[in-house]
């Protein structure tokens, strides 16, 4: 039944794609049909997963003996548990919604169908990855799922941009799955194994120096896909994609994997501290780096692809803290992947009775206008900067607890982050649904229609509640820790204080926000004289001008150079001496009428010599 | 005999399709297709009927030739050269499909005379690989090289003349360098067995002195890294590639190239296990050398099918450090990145044939746009793209890792750094895909470059689908590999290295 989540949608993408124009009719629903299938398979393997006592949860299935060559064994095998589930519901379930969504949205592109296949294919490489059994079969989930990014950002592919960003995802994810890859091989070479099970039961045998590398290439590998910093210029571009995709890939689903992967790796962080401090790090810079790109963007998209980067960082800190950490990574994940959607897909919805203007100073009072897209997206708005008792409040509030505990500066940039969050959420809102109307000629917003507004509400109701029933009903703790381990984290500050200085830094930060954008007429064109920070943020903080400056440039230079050398310089030396025999094979062709003979003259001639010397040096 | 018949087919094809009359261009063309695929069926029952338990050679047919000097007609497979086999077997019939038509308007050939070449080809490709006999190889290796200078002066571009001419000397010079070394390791044998032998595995049964073994091993290596190519002896690749027509460039690239490396890994290492061991750190860095810089020249191309021959010369990188790492990954990764290589460029060629002949132009830059115009040819050749970066769930993406795995057991650097090649191929795939058939296609591109039909289709779409079965079932191909490649190590008297923390695991140590 395990294999079956992943047969189905792929085999949707497969009827799809080789299916050709015949499916262009029904295609579509094919592809909803296929991926809600795979959310009911899954939901019933959950609801018999939870009639198990915990210790017999996971279960597993081996499909086929995938590589053998010496000790190098790879099964096709795959591996469901408490862990994994989660992730099956969030991807199958939030991916489903999205499908549904899409037939509203893309309802007049002539590329439909091929849409659709993509969306199956992802789906399908994503359960891979959080099915597999294996670091070497999670790879192959890994990039698939990278080619299915890549093919959705690009696929308006008439446009140059988003031809350029979809390869720049696709690029920059790389230098993340080389760290993968690398890992993979120290596995091999420190355990004899790839599959988690081997890994797991040699961590405590292994050199501290062995698994603080291994540990930072996953943390390369979760850098590339998770967007973490230095790695994270690729997000923002990405949004490139169709709306729905930047909602189900660009912010519920797969930029989340790199966490996933963190998590499930966690037998070799728990052993190296090293790596730990390295996970948190990364995780606390791109959180305030994201959420200070978020503050400054005024594309509705880029600023939830800069919240999403802030987001995840979250997830990155918390999963680098450790035991205490693991879940509430997986926890917050799991509620951002409903409400961050629910954004996506409001954003969308906006953008759809906007003539896709993706410009939120050309938007304004839509509420009116728009009232469900209005209050879903409102409700995760609420969800997002973490008032109380909406989702996201009930997993951040734990990972800032958590980073306290870790250390003062750590819980201050989580708690920072929370302020600046709800500055660039109620900026985000205050634009786009409140104030004056600033909309351009010829454009008259409208609601979406209901096939797009019912995923929105799914998860707004998501958004609402899905937070207190992971953890009230759920039990997230009990749930995960005999995937993950659970350790309460020594309280440095208890929540009972800590809750209320959160949520005054948040109405701090929202405050702000509604002062400058709500109460004050939001300028049509972006104003021009701003601070240096501004600019930056505008400028997603330079990452794309290091990048160029660093890479691309000198890169460009060498290859010019290289290629250059190449034809003059390598091709020039040996070219000279083959023109010199040219000439002289040639006008030896003329005398014999053949370049057979010339040859064969030439060759036994010259190899004669050469053994000649040969015998008479060794006599 | 099945191996000499192997080799007859082929041959009596090549003639009968040489000797039709002039004018039945149709017939040649079926004839030899025929031919071909009898040759392909033998094939296929000599790879299936393979003995997956035993590492030697097998189907032996031993003859004596011209015994005054030792010389027999000896024929032989072993699991690394069974697949190679399979694969060019597969690719030849597959190529003439895909360029039917490619030979109308040569300027100097004929029809006929292009299918004959081409059947003429694959009896000394299949030579290549079966015998066992240094010298039968060596006139094998040589005589491999008329039919491509033929094919190439004869059918290819414009600048076929110069591009023959060029891929005619390399080749000799390193022949030359091989034969030089063949006729010292004659002298040698003769020393120490009182006969002098060209038999293979006498051969490996010699004990020669470190400085005699590592002088006759550059002599056979400088061939071999001509023919793989490796850098710096690369220079005639993208020449011949690029005025080839492509149905050449696949056998050209995809097989023939394949010799320097399978000679490598069949002669080299067991015959010069000491000089092979001494020149490893060398080798390495060139391959690695090689792998980027194939990587960086690919993506300065300008030329749709020079950029696929420096990819090759990327991956050619690859097969040669695993190979020389020498470890059961390393090599078994490198025998099945041979044929994986052979399928993924092959279709890479085969697909920029059919552009490249609609557009008339080999410039990526007079393409553009394609997508919208040729949407299932926009796909193909992106899955073939694909295959040549090494996607999980192609082929190349097993062959590839387990070069880097078994290369990271013992030189963890080279590795590490290798690794880091994924990037490049992605960049040079990518960016190809996207200025050739991504944006707003041309007036020009829009007027010639028509959808993919169904022969073309019957060409390349069997290599796409080999390509993903076997990503799925590497097993299918590793299983005939895996044993040959434990008798090179036992001929190379090398082990693989044990991981840190013993191992539980069924199967283990084997």
């Amino acid at each position: 039944m395990i294999a079956a989540l992943i047969g189905l949608p792929l085999a949707g993408a497969t009827a799809l794609l080789l299916g050709g124009r015949r499916t262009n009719a029904w295609g579509h629903f094919l592809a909803v049909a296929l991926s809600a299938s795979s959310f009911f398979v899954g939901l019933g393997l959950l609801i018999q997963m939870m009639g198990r006592p915990a210790e017999e949860r996971a279960v597993s299935q081996q499909l086929f003996q995938w590589i053998t060559v010496g000790t190098f064994q790879v099964p096709f095998g795959l591996h469901l548990d408490q862990l994994s589930i989660a992730f099956v519901m969030l991807i199958t379930g939030v991916g489903t919604l999205i499908h549904i969504y899409s037939i509203g949205y893309m309802a007049h592109d002539e590329n439909r169908r091929r849409f659709f296949a993509y969306l199956n294919l992802f789906v399908a490489a994503m359960l891979l990855l959080v099915l597999a059994d294996s670091y070497l079969l999670i790879y192959v989930g890994w990039e698939g799922v990278g080619l299915a990014s890549y093919l959705l950002i690009s696929f308006y592919q008439h446009k140059p941009s988003a031809a350029t960003a979809g390869k720049k995802a696709f690029i920059v994810n790389r230098v993340g799955d080389a760290g993968l890859a690398i890992a993979i091989m120290l596995m091999f070479t420190t355990f004899g194994t790839v599959t988690f099970t081997g890994v797991d039961a040699g961590a405590g045998q292994a050199s501290a120096q062995h698994l603080t590398w291994m540990g930072l290439a996953l943390l390369l590998a979760a850098c590339g896909k998770s967007a973490q910093f230095p790695l994270q210029s690729w997000l923002l571009d990405a949004m490139e994609g169709p709306t729905p995709v930047s909602a189900l890939i660009h912010a519920a689903t797969m930029v989340t994997a790199g966490v996933y992967l963190i998590v499930r790796a966690h037998a070799i962080f728990d052993l190296s501290e090293t790596a730990r401090t390295a996970v948190v790090a990364i995780g606390a810079i791109t959180l305030l780096l994201g959420a200070f790109i978020g503050t400054a963007k005024d594309d509705i998209k880029k600023g939830l692809a800069g919240s999403t980067m802030s987001q995840i960082g979250y997830m990155v800190l918390a999963a680098g803290l450790g035991p205490v950490g693991y879940v509430f990574a997986i926890f917050h994940l799991l509620t951002h992947g409903m409400f961050k959607a629910g954004l996506f897909l409001g954003a969308g919805s906006v953008m759809h009775g906007m003539h896709d203007d993706v410009n939120m100073r050309h938007y304004g009072a839509l509420r009116t206008m728009m009232k469900i897209t209005y209050v879903t997206f409102g409700l995760g708005f609420l969800a997002i900067i973490g008032i109380p008792p909406f989702a996201g409040f009930w997993s951040k509030d734990e990972i800032i607890h958590a980073a306290f505990g870790q250390n003062t500066f750590v819980g201050a940039a989580a708690l920072l982050g929370a302020g600046v969050t709800a500055f660039y959420m109620t900026r985000m809102m205050a634009m786009t649904f409140f104030g004056e109307a600033r909309w351009q000629d010829d454009v008259h917003p409208h609601e979406s229609p209901a096939v797009m507004t019912i995923p929105m509400m799914v998860l707004a109701f998501g958004s609402v509640f899905g937070g207190m029933a992971m953890l009230f009903l759920g039990d997230i703790e009990g749930w995960l820790e005999p995937v993950t381990g659970f350790a309460q984290p020594a309280n440095a500050i208890s929540n009972t204080i800590l809750i209320p200085i959160t949520l005054v830094t948040v109405l701090l930060g929202a405050g702000y926000a509604w002062l400058r954008y709500g109460r004050r007429p939001v300028p049509v064109t972006a104003p021009a004289q701003v601070s240096i920070l501004t600019r930056a943020a505008r400028a997603d903080a330079y990452g794309d001008a290091l990048n160029e400056a660093v890479f691309m440039r000198p890169g460009q230079y060498l290859t010019r150079s290289l290629t250059w050398f190449d034809t003059k310089g390598i091709d020039g030396a040996i070219g000279g001496l083959a023109a010199a025999i040219g000439g002289i094979s040639a006008r030896a062709r003329r005398l014999q009428n053949g370049y057979t003979r010339s040859y064969a003259l030439t060759m036994l001639g010259g190899a004669t010599l050469i053994a000649f010397v040969l015998l008479l040096v060794r006599l | 005999m099945l191996l000499s018949l192997l080799m007859l087919i082929p041959l009596v094809g090549s003639i009968v399709v040489f000797s039709l009359p002039r004018g039945k261009d149709a017939l040649a063309k079926q004839v030899a297709l025929i031919f071909a695929l009898v040759t392909l069926g033998v094939a296929l029952y000599l790879t299936v009927g393979m003995d997956n338990t035993n590492g030697g050679l097998q189907f032996l047919e031993k003859h004596d030739w011209i015994p005054a000097f030792g010389i027999s007609w000896t024929l032989g497979v072993d699991g690394i050269s069974v697949v190679l086999i399979a694969m060019t077997a597969i690719l030849v019939p597959l190529g003439m499909i895909a360029g039917w038509w490619d030979a109308e308007d040569a300027g100097r050939g004929t029809v006929k005379g292009y299918f004959a070449l081409i059947l003429a080809l694959e009896v000394f490709m299949i030579g290549v690989f079966v015998a066992n006999d240094l010298f039968l190889f060596y006139v094998f290796f040589e005589a491999m090289l008329l039919p491509v200078y033929f094919l190439i002066g004869r059918f290819g571009g414009p600048q076929r003349a110069y591009a023959a001419m060029k891929f005619l000397l390399y080749s000799l010079v390193g022949g030359l360098f091989m034969l030089a070394s063949l006729v010292g390791l004659y002298v040698v044998s003769g020393r120490e067995l009182g006969k002098g032998t060209f038999d293979f595995e006498a051969l490996t049964a010699l004990h020669m002195d470190p400085a005699t073994q590592k002088m006759l091993f550059l002599g056979f290596f400088f061939a071999f890294a001509v023919k793989a190519p490796m850098v710096p002896f690369h220079t005639w690749l993208p020449d011949a590639a690029a005025e080839a027509t492509p149905g050449t460039s696949t056998l050209l690239v995809g097989v023939l190239d394949k010799v320097g490396t399978f000679g490598m890994l069949h002669f080299l290492l067991p015959i010069f296990p000491e000089a092979s061991k001494y020149y490893t750190p060398v080798i390495i860095a060139l391959a690695v050398i090689s792998i980027f810089y194939g990587a960086l020249l690919a993506i300065g191309q300008t030329d749709l099918m020079r950029l696929i021959a420096f990819t090759s010369i990327s991956h050619f990188g690859f097969i040669v450090m695993g190979i020389f790492a020498m470890t059961t990954q390393g090599i078994s990764g490198s025998a099945f990145y041979m044929v994986n290589h052979g399928f993924s460029t092959g279709a890479l060629f085969l697909v920029a044939g059919f552009l490249v002949s609609r557009r008339g132009s080999k410039r990526i830059a007079d393409f553009g746009g394609v997508n919208k115009v040729a949407p299932v040819m926009t796909g193909v050749f992106l899955l073939a793209g694909l295959s040549s970066l090494a996607l999980p769930g192609m082929s190349s993406f097993v062959s590839e890792f387990l070069v880097l795995v078994g290369t990271f057991s013992v030189y963890q650097t080279a590795a590490v750094i290798s690794t880091f090649g994924i990037v490049f191929a992605a960049i040079y795939i990518l960016w190809l895909y996207q200025r050739m058939m991504t944006g707003v296609p041309s007036a020009e591109v829009s007027s010639t470059v028509k959808e993919i039909n169904r022969r073309e289709l019957l060409a390349v779409v069997p290599i796409l689908a080999i390509i993903i079965a076997l990503g799925l079932l590497p097993q299918v191909a590793l299983k005939i590999i895996n044993p040959a490649v434990a008798q090179v190590q036992t001929y190379v008297g090398v082990s693989d290295p044990t991981s840190e923390v013993p191992t539980s695991m069924p199967g283990s140590g084997s």
